[in-house]
């Protein structure tokens, strides 16, 4: 019951506001359907609902963890896309590059797909079955195209065509993995075995060894398309720095997420299957690459959009390599994918605030944010630090445990590596957010607006709660991050249960302990992040 | 069965060739259509047992979608432009068929190493060969033609590709999700026609090399 409503309320509500006449119904529409969604995502923590009958969609660990981002970031959109639209409802608009006239998308057209757009996330994450979360996954695709095109300009409609082109593509290969897995699924051994995640893994060491492997890397070449994962990323720049920025707050926050987890699924089932090897080397190899390309194009970016979309690269590239060192970097991972997605929809929020009153994204036009929008201007600095894995917010804990992980397993150049290109895209992203923040404010400005609770609220929502879990993690949460983290255990470990088991219990309950640990340590030794900030505010 | 299994085989792999030698739209539509069409009739060859409602079904909703839906979509965005052929494709034309047929040789070489697990049967020894070869024929038309049409239409060959691994190796996938996969691909080819117009308006040409603006 539960599990329809979350997919149906946002649905129908979607195919509602097409026709819906009154401007203020469709809006009062939108945020009515996201608390109902948030509400019931929420209520699914305290007791999950029974699957509904053939177990196509039930409330798993992993499945809780992504809809439980998708939600609140939803929420979060919803209420700035209320003050958005107001502001965007003109008849024409002056293009700010080209200096045309254009007009937008009919709103009717944008809050339907976005409803829509809600509606087959939470699909992708409700689905256990590798078919279904497919379909769900090219849906979120083609709700999501009509949002990137709401400003009906020239790069709009480039970047649209280039995202629905490439992530068809790349979902289109992905669909190849689905047949791949099925064929190694009907094996000799394995006859009646169907694509359901739960038959799937309980029936894994039946499987047929080299088409698993050939299964992942479709899957992963396809839903990597639409994650973000480097070579394969070069829609995402485009169509989240054109995007309106409550949409690509959805982007790169829940989106992302929802194909990553299409990615771990498969990768849990590596595991269980024993070929857990080859799909980590290659999340690893897939990561650190990532990384490597966001690093070369923050230090060189001019539009402060494509720097925060570069930058979902680059965390998307941690997640892979936290997922791909196994152990404790997986809990850092998804651990990391809840801190990443609150950070950058808060800074996509807050650049929308920026865009919307100095009218360009060029870094060299942006000065004195602080002083001309002083909330903004705070939320930009804090995101900042966030984003980059300053203490205490809750990225430095995620990505810490990321490199320990690579520690623990010996994997020195991997965490050489990945602690080099940190501190890069440190120093790059330091280099544009201050100098955007600081600075005399010009005299007058394209735009008069002020900060309004409405502009500035949700982003404070989120970032205070990235800050929160740089101190303190809510039970419930913790206990699924451990969960899903022992799902990837490999299957030799199974004999010492125990011995893996508790360790990892420990570190968990620590990691607040750790925080302050390592906090206090960074002090003494002036290590890399801390001197860089200093340096750079002087 | 089989030998029939293998004819159509063959004749979506001439309907590759052909598409890649076609410089035109409106014939390139025409190809791609009369390879949906016939790749239709591949679930009612595939089963032991003879078709069952579901396959046919599936044949139906095929041959209905690729076939006639796909093709009068693309004739009505292919109208609202005013497109007639490929322009300086990355590739031309005529070096695409030679190109083409090493696909096609790489395609065999590849399905040679690849050995299908025990207990699963094919149809046909050419389903493996068949379907890379169109997988990477869709993926060559998108990269080398830049007429906005032209890549929608590599996308479909591309997913015939797919199609013919599926109904031929997977067929454990329920129809829920056939139906599911079936809808997608046609929201799809819907929204890029629909992107398509308005590339077309906005730009008097559907030409993707204009879409340069956006680069670091």
């Amino acid at each position: 019951m539960t599990i329809a409503a979350l997919i149906l309320i946002p649905a129908a509500s979607g195919l509602l506001s097409f026709w819906l006449p009154s401007q203020l119904g469709r809006r009062a529409l939108l945020v009515a359907a996201a608390v109902m969604h948030l509400g019931l995502t929420l209520s699914l923590w305290s007791a999950r609902p029974e699957p509904t009958p053939g177990s196509w969609l039930a409330v798993d660990t992993p499945g809780l963890l992504f809809l439980t981002i998708a939600s609140t970031l939803f929420m979060a959109s919803a209420i700035y896309c209320t003050g958005y639209l107001s502001h965007e409802d003109v008849a024409t608009h002056i293009d700010r590059e080209e200096r045309f006239l254009f007009s937008n998308e009919p709103e009717s057209v944008f809050i339907g797909c976005l409803l829509l757009f809600l509606a087959s996330m939470t699909l992708v994450t409700l689905s256990q079955h590798f078919g279904l979360l497919w379909v769900g996954v090219e849906a979120t695709t083609l709700a999501s195209a009509p949002l990137i095109y709401f400003h009906r300009n020239h790069r709009s409609l480039e970047a649209t065509w280039k995202y629905l082109l490439i992530c068809s593509v790349g979902i289109a290969l992905a669909l190849m993995g689905n047949f791949v897995l099925a064929v190694s699924a009907s094996a000799a051994q394995a006859h009646d075995v169907n694509l359901h995640v739960t038959n799937l893994l309980a029936n894994a060491s039946k499987l047929d060894g080299v088409w698993l492997k050939a299964a992942f890397l479709f899957f992963l070449v396809g839903y990597g398309t639409k994650m973000g994962l480097a070579p394969m990323h070069t829609w995402l720049p485009d169509a989240h720095s054109e995007a309106p920025s409550p949409v690509s707050a959805l982007l790169s926050g829940a989106l992302l997420n929802c194909a990553f987890l299409g990615i771990f699924r498969v990768h849990q089932l590596c595991t269980a299957a024993g070929e857990g090897e080859f799909s980590r080397s290659l999340l690893v190899v897939f990561g650190l690459m990532s990384m490597s390309v966001a690093a070369v194009f923050i230090l060189r970016a001019r539009d402060f959009k494509r720097m925060l979309a570069y930058s979902s690269v680059e965390h998307m590239g941690i997640l892979a390599i936290g997922v791909g060192l196994g152990g404790a970097g997986v809990l850092g991972a998804i651990f990391h994918a809840f801190n990443h997605s609150f950070t950058k929809a808060a800074l996509f929020l807050a650049a929308g605030n920026i865009l919307l009153v100095y009218d360009t994204k060029s870094i060299n036009d942006v000065r004195g944010v602080q002083r001309r929008l002083p909330i903004t201007g705070a939320l930009w600095l804090a995101g900042f630090l966030a984003i980059t894995g300053t203490p205490p917010f809750g990225t430095f804990l995620s990505e810490f445990t990321v490199l320990r992980a690579a520690l623990d397993a010996d994997r020195a150049v991997v965490a050489t590596l990945y602690l080099v290109l940190l501190a890069i895209i440190f120093i790059g992203m330091a280099n544009v957010m201050l100098k955007m923040s600081q600075g005399t404010a010009p005299e007058s400005t394209p735009n008069s607006s002020k900060d309004k609770l409405v502009s500035v609220g949700p982003s404070l929502v989120l970032a205070s709660l990235v800050f929160m879990f740089g101190f303190y993690i809510p039970k419930p949460l913790r206990n699924a991050f451990d969960e899903v983290t022992l799902s990837v255990r490999e299957k030799k470990d199974s004999l010492e249960e125990s011995a893996t088991i508790v360790p990892l219990r420990v570190e968990n309950e620590t990691l607040t302990a750790i925080s302050t640990e390592v906090q206090s340590a960074l002090h003494e030794h002036g290590t890399e992040p801390k001197t860089d900030a200093e340096e750079i505010r002087e | 069965m089989g030998s029939l299994a293998d004819t159509i085989l063959i004749i979506v792999v001439l309907l590759n060739l052909a598409l890649l030698g076609t410089g035109r739209l409106r014939p390139s539509i025409r190809l791609v259509a009369a390879q949906g069409m016939i790749l239709g009739l591949l679930p009612l060859l595939v089963s032991e047992h003879g078709a069952g409602l579901r396959l046919a079904l599936l044949a139906v909703a095929t041959v209905a979608l690729k076939g006639v839906a796909f093709p009068k979509l693309l004739y009505r965005s292919l109208r609202s432009s005013n497109a007639k052929h490929e322009i300086d494709p990355v590739v031309g034309v005529t070096a695409s068929v030679p190109l083409g047929l090493l696909l096609l040789a790489g395609s065999f070489w590849m399905a040679s190493r690849f050995q299908l697990p025990a207990g699963v049967e094919v149809a046909s020894n050419l389903v493996l060969p068949v379907a890379l070869a169109t997988i990477l024929c869709g993926l060559f038309l998108i990269i080398t033609r830049l007429q906005a049409l032209n890549q929608v239409l590599g996308y479909l060959v591309l997913e015939n590709g797919i199609f013919v691994f599926g109904v031929a190796l997977a067929h454990e996938e329920p129809f829920l999700v056939e139906t599911g996969v079936l809808l997608d691909v046609f929201v799809g080819v819907f929204v890029m026609g629909i992107a398509i117009f308005h590339i077309s308006r906005t730009f008097d040409h559907i030409d993707v090399k204009q879409l340069s603006r956006l680069k670091d």
